[in-house]
């Protein structure tokens, strides 16, 4: 018998948020990359950030991760071991472990987020060596499993990235991410600079892989189809500030606020 | 099951000069469970727009919308999502399909996202597609090259493929030929038989009388022009 895929179970309403994010400030000199961010992240959900270029999306983005320092504000993590901690007064060793385990960052341009001098194979088997792999075999075995998820052949294993199409690239690096099951991913701009066929390949992925392995997602992108097709949930953001914030249909079949009204109306009919 | 108190709506165009253009206020009514209530009313008395407020996918400005125990007014949107998964089904007219995923795992996926083991989901799946005669031939693709009419029969199987206690119908039946018809009627009638609460627009007049056991006249909360 084959193995059988448990369908995922209906998501229960949890009362602990996965992530909470409190007033999060960021300024750049004088002016603001982001400011009076606040929102809860529960298990499960998949959230989007959209706004035009410039509006403050992946300062958020790379401020809640901690790859850039944050003025002030707290993003409060429920952590396996000691519930609900602020990761931004984390110590670092803490802060990498955790990106490492249970976050997982996707860049928008993969060879930020990949190691371009290493076999595909071994940038998926790097993640598990860091939290404590040491079986070849084991490691190999799972490299070959993600790569098949993300429908890259098992031959191509021991390439390079460099070798690998853009879409392949992102693809890869999304294998490297998920491969320890980590419970949140941040994304930044997943399907751009891909072309649209390929785009739908990726999304379709994403969209399997976050229902079947629950995962809560922060998904920055300028795209609006694609937030509709990944995302529970949406936040409009303008020049630093939230304009708006709702269930992700509603959003963008009614929107409130001007600026959103003018984004939503922007979007080209195919 | 579905109970609406002085629900009311208006659009603010903020790109036309702030307009507010008040469309629905003091709609009030209830459904209960095993009854299907048609909302009637001329082409932009807000049949559509009352039936997208329940589902939360317009937001109402005041009023309490209860499907089950959700006020649908004032939810968060993981609570609408939980409800949209398990209680409150939606056919809308249009199909949004996802590109690259087949018929058959189209119309199983309400199914799926509900617990229900796969090879249930599937063989429900099937069933439904082949009563609204979709070709076997076609499970197996994606929906997104079929003709208008297949789709809409596609996204009907999706529609009652899980057995939701309270369901959205927006013109079931436009453009069916007699036999499909006939099967989306039946449909609703099993649904109500099981003790679904149903609202739909039906602008065929002969489907209305045989499934719907009320009408409401939405133009009765169309608010009064002001010029």
């Amino acid at each position: 018998m084959s193995a059988q895929i448990t369908p995922p179970l209906p998501i229960p309403l949890l009362p602990v948020p996965l992530l909470s994010v409190k007033d999060i400030h960021k300024t750049y000199g004088g002016r603001i990359g982001c400011t009076d961010v606040s929102f809860d992240l529960y298990p499960g959900e998949v959230m989007g950030i959209v706004g035009e270029s410039g509006s403050g999306k992946s300062t958020l983005l790379n401020c809640m991760a901690g790859h850039i320092p944050t003025d002030s504000g707290q993003v409060l993590f429920d952590t396996r071991d000691r519930g609900l901690i602020d990761t931004l007064t984390m110590s670092e060793p803490e802060r990498r472990m955790l990106a490492r385990t249970d976050w997982a960052f996707v860049h928008q341009h993969a060879r930020d987020g990949l190691r371009m001098s290493v076999s595909a194979g071994g940038n998926v088997g790097e993640r598990l060596m860091a939290v404590g792999a040491r079986h070849y075999g084991d490691i190999r075995a799972q490299a070959v499993d993600w790569l098949g998820r993300v429908e890259i052949d098992e031959d191509r294993m021991d390439d390079r990235p460099s070798a690998f199409s853009g879409g392949m690239q992102q693809r890869l690096q999304i294998a490297r991410n998920l491969v320890t099951g980590p419970r949140l991913v941040f994304m930044d701009e997943p399907t751009g600079g891909l072309d649209v066929s390929v785009q739908a390949r990726l999304l379709d992925l994403l969209r399997g892989l976050v229902r079947e392995m629950g995962l809560s997602a922060i998904i920055v992108t300028h795209d609006l189809a694609v937030v509709r097709l990944l995302a529970d949930r949406l936040m409009v953001m303008k020049s630093g500030h939230v304009v708006e914030t709702g269930l992700t249909d509603q959003v963008l079949d009614d929107p409130q606020h001007a600026y959103t009204q003018l984004l939503v109306s922007s979007v080209l009919q195919v | 099951m579905i109970h609406l108190e002085n629900v009311s709506k208006s659009f603010t165009l903020h790109n036309q000069g702030a307009a507010v253009i008040p469309v629905m206020a003091g709609a009030t009514f209830d459904v209960a469970p095993g009854e299907c209530v048609a909302l009637i009313g001329n082409s932009g008395a807000g049949k559509s727009t009352l039936m997208r407020m329940i589902y939360g996918n317009y937001l109402s400005q005041s009023g309490r919308i209860m499907v089950g125990d959700v006020d649908v007014a004032t939810a968060e949107p993981r609570e609408i999502i939980a409800l949209r998964r398990a209680t409150l089904g939606y056919v809308s007219q249009f199909l949004r399909v996802v590109p690259r995923v087949p018929t058959v795992e189209v119309v199983a996926e309400p199914l799926l996202s509900v617990g229900t083991p796969k090879e249930v989901a599937f063989e429900r799946a099937r069933d439904l597609l082949a009563r609204l005669n979709i070709p076997e031939t076609l499970w197996s693709l994606s929906p997104t090259t079929f003709s208008g009419g297949e789709q809409q029969r596609v996204n009907i199987a999706r529609g009652f493929a899980h057995t939701y206690p309270a369901m959205l119908l927006d013109e079931p039946t436009a453009s069916l030929d007699a036999t499909n018809r006939e099967t989306v009627l039946t449909l609703i009638e099993e649904a109500k038989a099981r003790g679904a609460a149903i609202i739909g627009i039906f602008h065929d007049a002969p489907a209305r009388a045989r499934v719907a056991d009320r009408e409401i006249d939405v133009s009765d909360f169309t608010p009064a022009k002001v010029v």
